[in-house]
Order: C-alpha cells, then structure tokens, then sequence
C-alpha cells in the first residue's frame, strides 16, 4: 500500500526523484531540491497528506552536497506516512536553500524557522524567518557539526571575579567522566 | 531629678548596661531576625521545580524554617532561590531581578544545573549562576532531595547569623544502608532479620 505512494510520485516526477526506500513501513522519497515544493504541494492534494506532523535538518559534515531537509508527512484519512528529503548546500554550508512550503502546512512555519536557526538552511518565501530558539545576537548555527562544542555567547557579561572558570566549590568539568569531543577534534586537523 | 553621672563596672556588669555590649548584642538579634524571616523570590525555570514544591509541600515544609512566604516581586525578597537551567536567553532577566532585590540579599542555587550548569554543556545554557550572580549556597543534586534543600537552608541560616558570605555547598549525606562499612549508623535488625 505505502509502496503504491511512492510509485505514484515517481511517476508524476520522474525527473525529480533521486531515489527512494521502503523498509519496515518507512517510506522515504529523496527529491531534487528544486522540486521540492512541487512534491510536497503533491502529496498535500493528491495523496491526503493533511499534516506535517515534522520538519528538520541532518547535518552530514563533509558530505556534498551538505544537509538533508527532512519532512514527515502524516495522512490522517488514510493513516499513512511517508518521509521526503532534500538535499542542499556545500560542505562550507553556503547556498543551503530551499523552497518554503508554509504555504501548505502552517506548522511549517516554526518548524523552518527552528532548522535555519540551528543548521542555517534558508527557506525562500518564508513569511517571517527570524531565530526561534536562540537569540537574535547569536552568530552562526548551534547544532552544525562544526560548531565548537564549547563555544558560547553570552548575552551578559560574566562576573569579573578571579578564577571563574573554576568558582568555589565545584571545577568546571566536574562530573562529566566522557569528556568533551568535538567532530573537529576527532577528525584531527586542528 | 536623678544625678547625671558615668556608671561603674560593677554596675554595668550587674545590670547589663553599656555601649559596647549592646552593639553587638543588636547585631545578632538583627541576623537572627533576618534568618528567620527569608521572604523568597521562587526563580523556577526547570524540572527542579517538582522537587521545590515537594520542599515546601506539608511533608519537608520549609516554612518551619521562617523561609515560606513567596514574594513574586524582587523588591519585598531577601532570598533569591533560582531553580533549574538557566539558558544565556534568560541571563539577562536573571541579572536583573538579582539587581533589583534590596539589600540584604541573598542567593541559594538549587540543584546541578543552577550551581554548574550540569550535563548542559552547550551553546544555550549558563554553567552555573556564579557566573553572572554571586551565589551563597549550592545545593547539588539532580535534583536534590528535599533533605538537602532543608540541609542547605540551615547552611545559609548559620551563615547569615555569623555574617559569612563566602559560598558554601551542602554535603552530601551518606546513606547507612547503602554504605553500612561507613558505621555512621548501626541499623537495628529485627529477631527474625
């Protein structure tokens, strides 16, 4: 039944799909970003994919091209799910783009807003995309692998008192027995 | 109309009079009224919360201690309780409301994530209040049990009637039952134990 879906999208866009998969009831579709609109406008109408139950990003560091946006589509007349995917952006994570498609799913809208936040894929057509979890002075995109895993950017100045890294009584990596690891650091070139 | 005059020792001493005496005297009957009467301001931002509430529920109650009486405007506190993970968004309202409480103030960092930051080691969060306000008592746990919290409000009653403001943290205590070659306690075993 939910391999009759994807049957169906590749038939309408034989071009656009890259590839899918079927296992255990999961059924992804992975498009060409270009028609990723298109798709979703698709399986909205056509396939009574009513909901977008998510939408969110995977960062694969040193992958070209660089993100998966992924989207999970729920039918709730025919009980039905299928995922889609797009892939986007170069390993620097420039040009990561993609259409919107809040148009369709109003709970696209945060949800866009949270994976450009956080991974810095910019959704075009965006009614309002601003920041939704961190603050409007953050520079760059938390949940890339390649930002550090200590950094932080405080919005008040710390105290000035001596040693603050280490206050009284407690040291600063107390009881964090695995360490900090960074994708950088394991990887070995800095 | 009595005769002004300079009292003796022997009369100071006998009835309790003298300049120097009282000072002191007054003193320790004003940190003893201060340690009793800790209005509070509950900051409560995370899952601590639950266990702040266990604290001043009817089973631990902390309004034994004369700490009960929430005053959700910083201006009427004197105790700053700041509960759970502070994130960097909500530092600055944190450094606010501390500047706004009228001295003497104090702060009690209630749990891992206010006196450290915990397992919260990222990008969001603050590791540990001090690093924005100064703290007075830190009560590890996560969450502390509610005998700690009791434990660390005692701690900051002695050191508000001794007058120290150095931080202090809440030992913990050890279990007899789990550690029983500790000897703290010798557990009674029944007949048939």
């Amino acid at each position: 039944m939910a391999k009759a879906l994807l049957q169906l999208i590749k038939l309408e866009f034989p071009d656009a799909v890259l590839e899918t998969h079927s296992q255990h009831g999961d059924d992804t579709v992975v498009v060409e970003p270009g028609a990723w609109k298109a798709v979703a406008r698709f399986c909205k109408e056509q396939l009574a994919m009513e909901m977008l139950a998510d939408l969110t990003c995977v960062d694969f560091l040193h992958r070209e091209p660089r993100f998966d946006v992924v989207a999970h589509l729920h039918s709730l007349s025919k009980g039905q799910r299928l995922r889609l995917k797009a892939r986007v952006g170069d390993p620097e994570g420039e040009h990561a783009e993609i259409e919107s498609v809040s148009e369709l799913w109003g709970s696209a809208n945060w949800a866009e807003r949270e994976a450009w936040d956080m991974f810095g894929v910019v959704f075009t057509g965006h009614p309002d995309l601003r920041r939704i979890l961190t603050y409007p002075e953050f520079v760059g995109h938390a949940l890339r692998k390649d930002y550090p895993a200590d950094r932080i950017q405080p919005l008040v100045p710390y105290r000035e008192v001596d040693n603050i890294e280490k206050l009284p009584p407690f040291d600063q990596h107390e009881g964090m027995s695995f360490g900090r690891q960074t994708h950088l650091a394991s990887r070995g070139d800095d | 109309m009595g005769e002004l005059r300079t009292p003796t020792v022997q009369e100071v001493l006998e009835t309790g009079q003298g300049q120097g005496f009282a000072t002191t005297k007054f003193e320790d009957l004003l940190a003893w009224a201060q340690k009793y009467s800790l209005f509070m301001y509950p900051f409560v931002t995370a899952c601590c919360g639950m266990e702040f509430m266990s604290v001043s529920g009817p089973r631990f109650d902390h309004s034994r201690f004369g700490a009960e009486v929430p005053r959700f405007t910083p201006r009427q506190s004197d105790l700053l309780w700041v509960v759970g993970t502070i994130v960097q968004r909500q530092a600055p309202v944190l450094k606010r409301i501390y500047e706004q409480m009228a001295d003497p103030k104090w702060v009690l960092a209630f749990g891992t994530c206010a006196s450290v930051g915990g397992f919260y080691d990222n990008y969001a969060c603050v590791a540990g209040i001090d690093k924005i306000i100064p703290a007075d008592v830190y009560i590890p746990g996560c969450p502390p049990r509610p005998e700690a919290v009791l434990d660390g409000l005692m701690l900051l009653q002695d050191k508000i009637q001794s007058g120290d403001r150095r931080p202090g943290i809440v030992k913990p205590r050890f279990d007899p039952v789990a550690r029983p070659d500790m000897g703290v306690v010798q557990l009674r075993r029944s007949k048939h134990g």
